[in-house]
């Protein structure tokens, strides 16, 4: 299984019936693909819609009817539509359940930092900081390591997105859960030791007696 | 309202003019004023938009055209050709929260000064804001948008220019078209008054100024 399936395929196991969920661009749109069949969740794009399906049929896309990147996308019975102030409204105020979105770096903290790279990659916040500032709980889809380099860090040298930490960091590798400014490695993905995960994590990460695997 | 021809409507546009544009991912972009603006050859713009759209999409033609001085946007990520021209120092680009672009235009249109949010606390997005506490919890001031011209993209117009928008074709436009001087609109359908039902409309009539006149 490539790194990618392994983070979609953990992170679908915490979604649950009836969630609100807003997923990014990258690792976190691949989650909708492993969804259990038993777990009906909203997805929400915070370009105005709830209910968000599939890639249309060939011949069927509607180009009034796109994700949060430009996308074709379908819309699921039930699924609703509104103006970009509802739409953050949902995201600030609370209402989504869940927000998945990528990381560039996360320190020991929790904070997350994925906007900005300074002088080389200027993308702008898009709706990352109002995500990770108001969602009930947030998720992280990241590869463990970028060029090698550790990606769960003391602190985090590129600017911050919120001043609110994240819940949860899934990667290839491990999940570490965020709480009370301390970073638990809960689980670890198949045939990948504690060890491994500690040689490859800048931060402190408190290690409880037993480990156990990602169930993927 | 008057309807006007799609040169008229442009003509009303000064060089140096502050525009609201609708659209995300210029889905819900109204292309033909986009166009026309090119062909008139505007110049010194300022566009405030959720993201330019792509290279020759959407705002993205204003954008490779070389009509603007200035964007406030939530995202350029899909438009390299303004990063190029922002680090070239011929485009200054003003970077805010989505969350917090659409609320700054929502007060100018309402009528409020501004609003109180948490988003941006802590970042470089809290640079020169003020911070206010309200019952114990901090918020950053984000201050109210107004522009010259709102330039909104509707799915049907009636005739005397109630407005309606579909999917997500809707994003900025309701809310561009509260927060300006003078409101154009062009739309995929003009019909009768009548065919939107009173319940149906998400703009009323006598907030738009022009309709553009079909092609």
């Amino acid at each position: 299984m490539d790194a990618q399936t392994i983070i979609a395929r953990r992170i679908a196991q915490e979604l649950r019936s009836g969630m609100l969920v807003n997923l990014g661009i990258g690792i976190p749109t691949l989650v909708a693909n492993y969804v259990p069949a038993d777990v009906h969740v909203f997805f929400q794009s915070e370009n105005g819609l709830i209910g968000t399906g599939p890639v249309p049929e060939p011949g069927m896309a509607l180009p009034l009817l796109t994700d949060a990147g430009g996308r074709p996308v379908t819309a699921l019975p039930g699924a609703s539509a509104f103006d970009s102030a509802l739409s953050f409204g949902l995201i600030r105020g609370g209402h989504i359940d869940m927000a998945i979105l990528g990381g560039l770096q996360v320190d020991e903290r929790g904070l997350l930092a994925n906007w900005l790279i300074p002088g080389k990659m200027v993308p702008g916040m898009g709706g990352a900081m109002d995500l990770v500032t108001g969602a009930k709980r947030v998720v992280i889809a990241m590869q463990h390591t970028a060029k090698g380099k550790p990606k769960i860090v003391r602190e985090c040298a590129l600017p911050l997105t919120s001043a609110r930490p994240v819940d949860l960091v899934v990667t290839e590798l491990a999940v570490i859960a965020f709480s009370n400014g301390r970073a638990t490695l809960i689980e670890t993905a198949p045939g990948v030791s504690v060890k491994d995960v500690l040689a490859q994590t800048e931060a402190k990460l408190a290690v409880p007696d037993q480990v156990p695997t990602m169930n993927l | 309202m008057k309807t006007v021809s799609l040169h008229d409507a442009v003509a009303l546009i000064p060089d140096g003019a502050t525009l609201m544009v609708g659209g995300f991912c210029a889905v819900g972009t109204p292309e033909r004023l986009m166009d026309e603006l090119v062909r008139q050859g505007k110049r010194n713009l300022t566009v405030i938009t959720n993201d330019p759209g792509l290279p020759g999409v959407g705002v993205g033609k204003l954008v490779t055209a070389g009509l603007l001085r200035k964007v406030i946007v939530s995202h350029i990520g899909m438009n390299p050709e303004t990063q190029q021209q922002m680090l070239a120092g011929k485009l200054e680009v003003e970077l805010v929260p989505q969350g917090t672009l659409i609320e700054r235009i929502r007060s100018g249109g309402f009528g409020l000064g501004g609003i109180l949010t948490p988003t941006g606390l802590g970042t470089l997005a809290e640079k020169d804001k003020r911070k206010i506490e309200v019952n114990g919890k901090e918020y950053l001031l984000e201050t109210a948008l107004r522009a010259d011209f709102a330039l909104v993209h509707a799915f049907v117009a009636d005739y005397i220019g109630n407005l309606t928008y579909v999917l997500t074709a809707r994003n900025f436009n309701p809310v561009i078209a509260m927060a300006a001087d003078t409101v154009i609109v062009t739309a995929d359908h003009v019909v009768p008054v009548g065919v939107i039902a009173p319940d149906q409309v998400a703009t009323p009539a006598p907030i738009v100024d022009y309709i553009v006149a079909c092609a």
